[in-house]
């Protein structure tokens, strides 16, 4: 066992101190060969990124740590010259945003006047999203308003977005509704 | 700040350690106030009774910097003798219409150099064809042109000075103290620590957050610290400026690539049925080409925004498809369309990271407008309240609905996070940071790009072979994104068209690397004038990364900050008109004799060539037409506005108005509270009876909401989290050992909050970091409540949600509705449920006498022909 490794002469605590220049006899020369076999678990990722904290907006810097495809570990990236290095509590929860128990990951269906969810195949929830948005779009559409000047627009479908969400994702949604004609996009920054 | 940002407090914390003074003013004490020098408690929604009264303070003593306001600012314009302030109307400013509640804002004009003719905004010619409310926040006020009249000696009784000084008169010390609650004392500490700390060699810096957006008229308050600001020069230099604190990650993204309804990408707006029918109808609104600045090339911008939506679709013989926009006809903003729904006028919803149920003000008429749907699509990570609703909802508890009756159909699409994504966010100061990808999503998750480019490629194959001509905008989109294995699209590619590119010429398929580059005459493409630069080169602007400690302050190599990679706009007023810094400490962009150009610390927002002496030509336009000292080169007059003679739709100068529920009377008019709000008087919406109408003592005390360090906005990225759910595990609400000592709460114990919307529970905290104040001579209870917490079964915590209480009224600027300051009573104990807890809240609203009518008239004084109409509210 590695605690009951012989104790020779070289390795009596003062002069351990004295030769790790440990004068006070709290670090180096204290040390378990435990604590040394420790290792910080970033150590075993196979992949660093350097991320963005999801939350508020004042954007500190993440270095996101993953394994085999999964994150292990997030924390500050000192690099950043907003965070220096620093996360709050939520942007140090962050690696639970990603691997808590309370994540949903499958798609779930509740039909009309359902008590429970289902499961549902991506691609048919797809289609079928597709086939309303058509349906909504087309039920309130509305080429002019009442003095034959074009509207062009449909009123049937709405969305709510948060601001957590990318700067291209909106914009393809932006750009995707507008060009269905639908105007009641709204998100966060409304709120 | 603390609070809420508390990894950017780092920096007052620095300041602090260098000699800055820090004045915290909030409702509530904080870890903000705690650091301190000294906190300033307010009574809630009383805020430009205290920056009028700063501003008031700056020109009664003759404390502005009169060079940087006599140069920098509209200072010395003369306005409209048709003009009637707020001061000789008892509140209301001149153009007020009661029909429908709105201004017609013709006499607050400019006057031109001639004197003759007033300076409009263009298509005003026309009696009521004025800017649509909605538009403002895009694009800039607008002028006719920037040839106009001014008095330099500042003493014309008609010019903005003169005026500014009038309307604030009223707005002393003493008015502080009895509508605020703030003392003589901290009154003068506040207004001398603001006065000492500018000039040349200091400035001022404000921080706030949604406590002052969150109001009746929200935008307001931030102007006065904008006129506050300017007079005392402290706008566009560094350690300056009024710096808002955004909650959500990339919430400036979301604006200016918005998913709003009344904006395109770079603040242009939605063209409006009627007003905009043409290209040229609507690039000349929202910028004339003899109005000083860069709006005057919105059709550039819009030109390209055009080609890169609907690529060769877009030609100049189809006016550019110009046509192919869907037009606003008033509002549709979220809670319009809350209307909408509850009417069963509205068939899908898209929630996206965002949970209503929970978040938005009334959350009843939010989940019950939800049982209206066909169809509702929830994308998030968790199941959160706005996704199950149906079954665990409060509304199932008190038996208003009943699952088995509701035939909406909710799809929830788990989505893909921060770490399994690329792409980028906008962070509060602007500086776009772009994240990569650490690993893939797990089973059905997905980001919203893959999700919305899927939905896309699937709507436009059912519609390849339509010829019905409302199809032909989808089918002419650009929508081919290359694709991983995965089908994720590339984010890169999607900034790449974000950025812009040539389409024609000897660049053609290059990008852009300035917006000065793109043209009106479909050459150029790009999908966000303001953001063009980001990908100049090729490059990821937004993924540099050069650590902060290899650079300077300004770390103008870390990311990328629109536009051009600006860290502080209007930064040419760091320097005095000569173009020399203000002072050493302050130097950040001065005019290089030798060289003959802008340089400094950052990129300079001017013409780089344009030097400091430069006349104006009032027969140019555009940025042609800016002199050498017009630092505000996106007004249309090159001047930072003290009074708004355009942009602004309840009136050119800030003034103060109650809350819709207010238990004192307005102290300054006999107008009660902002007479162009907007509101909605509906059964499911009722309002409190204000001060001295009949039943306003049945709800006496204020209640305002916040946020927690530990949870994020409505608890979808944090109620579901372990950590932080054992963090703050429980609804909760503090309030003053006086406050509890009158009702009977106990400490730890149970108390019930009574709004005429709703009543909720939450656990007592009796503390002195909520203090009662003396407000017109009479005491003033706050209760102060967070609002993360909502009632279902999947969070690892749940709790009454705070926003069931509030009403819906927005802010006619900005639609925005009112969240911190409305009044409630209060019981000790634990609330009622089922049938009773709706009987509780009627009988509330019976002894307070509350009608539809209710809170919800807008004039409350006499006002031209329209006397009937002018008898109290109630």
């Amino acid at each position: 066992m590695p605690f009951m490794a012989r104790i020779t002469p070289l390795e009596w605590p003062v002069l351990r101190q004295l030769r790790s220049r440990d004068s006070t006899g709290r670090g180096a020369a204290v040390t378990s060969k435990k604590t040394r076999a420790t290792k910080p678990r970033t150590d075993d990722a196979d992949k660093v990124v350097q991320s963005i904290c999801p939350y508020c907006a004042v954007g500190c810097g993440q270095k996101v740590y993953a394994k085999d495809d999964r994150v292990i570990h997030i924390e500050g990236d000192p690099d950043s010259p907003i965070s220096r290095g620093r996360l709050c509590p939520k942007g140090a929860a962050s690696e639970q945003l990603v691997n808590s128990a309370g994540r949903q990951t499958k798609i779930l269906y509740r039909a009309p006047h359902s008590r429970e969810w289902e499961a549902l195949d991506k691609d048919r929830a797809l289609d079928m999203i597709a086939d309303r948005f058509l349906e909504a779009r087309r039920r309130y559409w509305q080429d002019e308003d009442e003095h034959g000047n074009p509207l062009n627009r449909t009123l049937g479908v709405a969305s709510l977005g948060g601001a957590t969400i990318d700067n291209e994702e909106n914009y393809l949604i932006k750009k995707l509704f507008t060009a269905a004609g639908a105007v009641q996009i709204e998100n966060q920054a409304r709120i | 700040m603390a609070e809420c940002h508390p990894v950017g407090f780092q920096w007052v914390t620095e300041a602090k350690k260098r000699g800055a003074r820090i004045i915290h003013v909030d409702p509530r004490f904080t870890r903000t106030s705690a650091v301190a020098d000294k906190h300033i408690a307010l009574r809630a929604g009383s805020d430009i009774v205290l920056l009028g009264a700063l501003v008031n303070y700056v020109l009664s003593n003759d404390l502005y910097f009169k060079e940087y306001v006599r140069h920098y600012t509209n200072a010395a314009t003369i306005v409209s003798e048709d003009y009637r302030d707020a001061e000789d109307l008892d509140g209301l400013f001149s153009g007020y219409n009661p029909e429908d509640a709105s201004y017609d804002p013709t006499s607050w004009s400019y006057h031109s150099r001639s004197g003759q003719e007033k300076v409009e905004e263009p298509g005003t010619e026309a009696e009521g064809e004025y800017a649509e409310p909605e538009e403002y926040g895009a694009g800039g006020p607008s002028l006719k042109h920037a040839d106009l009249a001014h008095d330099d000696t500042l003493e014309d009784p008609n010019c903005v000075f003169q005026l500014l000084k009038r309307h604030y008169a009223r707005y002393t010390p003493e008015m502080v103290e009895e509508a605020c609650g703030i003392s003589a004392e901290d009154f003068a500490y506040l207004a001398e620590s603001m006065t000492q700390n500018s000039g040349r060699d200091r400035t001022t810096a404000f921080c706030y957050a949604v406590g002052w957006t969150q109001h009746a008229q929200g935008a307001q308050f931030i102007r006065t610290a904008a006129i506050l600001q300017l007079l005392l020069g402290n706008m566009g230099r560094p350690g300056g400026g009024i710096i808002a604190l955004r909650g959500h990650a990339t919430i400036q993204g979301c604006t200016d690539i918005p998913t709003l309804f009344n904006l395109l990408p770079g603040y242009l707006p939605m063209p409006e049925a009627g007003e905009h029918n043409t290209l040229q109808d609507y690039t000349g609104a929202i910028g004339s080409r003899l109005q000083k600045g860069f709006w005057a090339n919105a059709d550039a911008y819009t030109v390209s925004l055009l080609k890169a939506w609907f690529g060769d679709a877009a030609q100049e013989d189809n006016d550019y498809a110009f046509g192919y926009l869907p037009r606003l006809t008033g509002a549709h903003g979220t809670y319009q369309t809350l209307e909408r729904m509850l009417r069963d006028e509205v068939d899908g919803y898209f929630l996206v990271g965002q949970n209503p149920a929970v978040g938005s003000a009334n959350g009843k008429m939010q989940r019950l407008a939800m049982s209206h749907l066909k169809w509702l699509v929830v994308r998030d990570f968790s199941l959160i309240e706005s996704a199950t609703w149906w079954k665990d909802g409060p509304e199932i508890e008190s038996g208003e609905l009943r699952t088995e009756d509701i035939e909406t159909e909710v799809f929830f699409m788990p989505a893909a996070n921060h770490t399994e994504k690329a792409g980028s966010f906008t962070q509060t100061q602007r500086l776009v940071q772009w994240r990569h990808q650490a690993v893939n999503p797990p089973d059905d998750a997905q980001s919203e790009l893959e999700f919305f480019h899927e939905l896309g490629k699937r709507i436009r194959a059912r519609l390849a072979d339509s010829d019905d001509p409302r199809d032909r905008p989808l089918q002419a989109l650009t929508w081919d994104y290359p694709t991983d294995e995965h089908g994720e699209p590339d984010a890169e590619a999607v900034l790449k068209e974000i950025n812009g590119s040539y389409v024609s010429g000897p660049d053609q398929g290059k990008p852009l690397s300035a917006f000065t580059q793109m043209r009106a005459d479909g050459s150029t493409a790009g999908g966000c004038w303001i953001y063009t630069g980001i990908f100049a080169d090729g490059v990821n602007q937004a993924a540099r990364r050069k650590p902060g400690q290899e650079q300077d302050e300004t770390a103008a190599e870390w990311a990328w900050a629109w536009p051009a990679n600006r860290r502080i706009l209007y930064n040419r007023a760091s320097a005095d008109p000569e173009g020399k810094p203000w002072s050493d400490r302050k130097k950040y962009i001065w005019w290089d004799e030798k060289e003959e150009r802008w340089i400094g610390k950052d990129v300079p927002d001017f013409p780089v060539k344009l030097a400091p002496g430069t006349k104006s030509d009032p027969e140019a336009g555009g940025p042609e037409a800016l002199a050498g000292d017009d630092p505000f080169i996106m007004q249309a007059d090159g001047k930072g506005w003290l009074f708004a003679p355009s942009g602004m739709v309840d009136g050119p100068m800030p003034t103060h108005y109650e809350p819709p529920e207010s238990p004192i009377d307005n102290p300054l008019y006999g107008q009660q509270s902002n007479p162009a709000r907007i509101v909605f008087p509906r059964e499911d919406n009722f309002l409190a009876p204000s001060s001295n109408q009949p039943g306003s003592d049945v709800y006496p005390y204020i209640f305002t909401t916040y946020r927690l360090t530990e949870h994020h906005t409505a608890g979808g990225m944090s109620r579901f989290l372990p950590y932080l759910s054992e963090l703050q595990p429980e609804m909760f609400c503090e309030v003053s050992p006086e406050f509890a000592e009158l009702v009977g709460l106990e400490n730890y114990g149970w108390a019930t909050i009574i709004s005429p919307r709703s009543a909720i529970e939450a656990k007592v905290l009796v503390t002195d970091r909520v203090r009662p104040l003396t407000v017109g001579g009479r005491r003033i209870h706050q209760v102060g409540l967070p609002y993360h917490w909502g009632t279902g079964t999947d969070a690892v915590v749940e709790g009454d949600a705070a926003n069931d209480l509030l009403g819906i009224t927005l802010d006619p600027n900005v639609q925005i509705q009112g969240s911190k300051a409305a009044q409630c009573a209060v019981e000790p104990g634990r609330r009622p449920h089922g049938k009773q807890l709706l009987e509780l809240v009627e009988q509330y609203r019976r002894r307070a006498g509350i009608t539809v009518e209710t809170g919800n008239r807008r004039l409350t004084v006499p006002y031209g022909e329209s006397e009937a109409n002018t008898e109290e509210e109630g």
